[in-house]
């Protein structure tokens, strides 16, 4: 790679990514995506491994010209030496120095044994780390057969794998639809789509989805397949139990009443080996929080141009708040500009983005009018039995989360971990975070995780090593 | 229909793997846990504290569920690590380290 001109560092080579780095680099600037899976693609994007020879991807895709244009120019920027791609990269912490000559260092863990380290420095990056799944507990949610809706999705996609044979498809979101036909197209019989909002709500936003016609048209195409592959879907209802003891057989389920309680007497079984559960998105934030950027909600704030407040840190796509691949490449065209304007020392022009800007605008308001309709039972945590496993690295129970609260006086859930364990495992609370605030009754709270991933000691030790011998002037070269 | 018909798949020749000594299946490019669900097996670790089964769950390097032991290894996350030949799988029983 050329070492001219200013040098970018891309975190994550989903569609905000890898929308970002082409913007960037058609500007003349040098970029760097650095990502933690083997291929580009992110999870929306995500291919099907190399190894296993899918002449046929785009059965398990959507929006495959945009993926296609993607990857086309991605790979005549990394053939023209302008794009670096840095894979099985897992990004655990990014440092600011304000008195390097290149400001940023970015740390990451090679392969999928994350032992090793590597390390880029860059003058400015561009943070696209993505999101994660929501699942919210019930009685039997531990039980191996229930997968996220996502990590059902990454499996099929990815290793071309499916959990078993007869499916259920449950939670809240615009994720259940592309989960639900994904696995039916593969062959698993899907028992029924579980939905417990009630999506004709929508039709009172009408406002804010007229602005997305594309997107309505999306969501009809799915109701479509569902029909066409005789999916039942219930709306209105919630997984209430799983059932089987080292592997699931059955789960129950539960209509809704209009205040989001379960209906009594409404209680039905459906027998299935997997349950795809998933209740929304949360932003990735790690590395924005260790960078002390702004975080407003759940997301990392961002600026017209998807500046963060720390200069020389840009964000887009779902670390900014969940709003799917569209909205992703839109905020990473914009970012992608904006970050290479500045870094050559100019100021942006917005009419340059004006088209990305306006899709941004209405994508932004068609996902929150979603946002609005789809969402977990108002009550769910009635159903959660003081048996249930709610942190699941550490074997945390809803009772013992009851009992920091009502017995020994927590009032946020920092303290209801301190006392419990609830969010101190492999996870970090990634998973548990949204339930045990929930269960506690206390607001959810920014986790502010110093590391992103867990790693080494070794490598702790090296980095501070490294500080003190001043050596972090000396830049490890991209493999391109 | 099978996910590999459905993207017109053609890998390389299939090798075999032991879980626990017995022999499996697997395809170049399949992760661990790929490798295993194909096999028709979905929890290969039980809980520290309860002993639990458990298996894939976030899929995507998240949620640490679907820890592993592999060749000896203990806690890798069988839906990021790829199967190779002749791996030793094996069921792990708490923290990996107890054997």
């Amino acid at each position: 790679m050329s070492a001219e001109g200013p040098h970018l560092a891309v975190i994550g080579a989903g569609p905000a990514g890898l929308a970002a780095a082409l913007a960037a680099a058609g500007r003349g600037v040098r970029v760097t995506v650095v990502d933690s899976a083997a291929a580009v693609g992110g999870q929306f994007y995500r291919q099907p491994s190399a190894g296993l020879g899918a002449r046929r991807p785009e059965a398990l895709h959507h929006q495959w010209r945009t993926w296609r244009r993607l990857r086309e120019g991605l790979d005549q920027y990394i053939a023209a030496g302008r794009v670096g791609h840095l894979a099985d990269h897992h990004v655990w912490c990014v440092e600011r120095k304000e008195r390097t000559p290149e400001g940023f260092t970015v740390h990451a863990l090679l392969g999928p044994e994350q032992e090793k380290p590597a390390v880029v420095h860059a003058d400015a990056v561009l943070l696209a780390t993505g999101g994660y799944e929501k699942v919210l507990p019930f009685p039997g949610w531990t039980l191996p057969g229930v997968v996220t809706a996502g990590g059902a999705q990454a499996m099929l996609k990815g290793g071309l794998a499916v959990p078993g044979r007869t499916a259920v498809v449950a939670g809240t979101g615009p994720l259940l639809l592309p989960v639900a036909t994904g696995l039916a197209a593969a062959g698993v019989t899907v028992a029924a789509l579980v939905e417990s909002a009630d999506p004709k709500a929508l039709v009172r936003r009408a406002g804010a989805l007229a602005g997305r016609p594309d997107k309505l048209a999306e969501g009809a195409g799915y109701a479509r397949e569902l029909l066409r592959r005789r999916v039942r879907t219930l709306v209105r209802h919630t997984v209430v139990e799983t059932h089987g003891t080292d592997r699931l057989a059955a789960v129950t389920v539960a209509a809704l009443d209009a205040a989001g309680r379960v209906r009594p007497g409404t209680e039905r079984s459906i027998p299935c080996d997997t349950l795809a559960v998933g209740h929304g998105m949360l932003p990735h934030t790690d590395l924005a929080e260790t960078l002390g950027c702004r975080i407003t909600g759940p997301n990392v704030h961002v600026d017209e141009e998807q500046r963060t407040d720390v200069p020389g840190v840009w964000a887009a796509g779902e670390t900014t708040g969940i709003g799917g691949a569209a909205l992703a490449l839109a905020e990473g065209h914009i970012a992608g500009r904006s970050a290479a304007a500045r870094l050559w020392g100019r100021d942006p022009d917005p009419r340059e983005w004006a088209a990305a800007a306006k899709s941004r605008a209405a994508l932004r308001e068609f996902f929150a009018a979603l946002d609005s309709v789809y969402a977990p039972p108002a009550h769910w945590t009635e159903q959660v039995t003081d048996g249930t496993v709610v942190c699941r690295c550490e074997e945390v129970t809803a009772g013992a989360v009851r009992a920091a609260v009502g017995e020994l006086g927590a009032g946020d859930v920092r303290t209801v971990k301190l006392l419990t364990r609830a969010g101190m495992g492999w996870c970090q609370g990634r998973v548990c975070g949204p339930a045990v605030a929930g269960i506690a009754g206390c607001p959810e709270s920014v986790a502010r995780r110093p590391f992103a991933r867990p790693v080494p000691l070794g490598v702790l030790a090296q980095v501070t090593d490294q500080a003190a011998d001043q050596a972090a002037d000396t830049e490890v070269a991209p493999d391109q | 229909m099978n996910p590999l018909e459905l993207a017109e798949a053609e890998p390389g020749p299939a090798f075999t793997v032991t879980l626990d000594g017995r022999e499996i299946d697997a395809l170049p490019g399949q992760t661990v846990a790929a490798a295993l669900w194909a096999a028709g097996v979905t929890s290969w670790r039980t809980t520290r504290g309860e002993g639990r089964p458990r298996g894939i769950f976030c899929g995507i390097g998240v949620c640490f569920d679907c820890l592993v032991t592999v060749n000896d290894r203990p806690n890798q996350r069988a839906c990021l690590v790829p199967v190779r030949p002749g791996d030793s799988i094996r069921t792990q029983e708490g923290t990996g380290h107890e054997r």
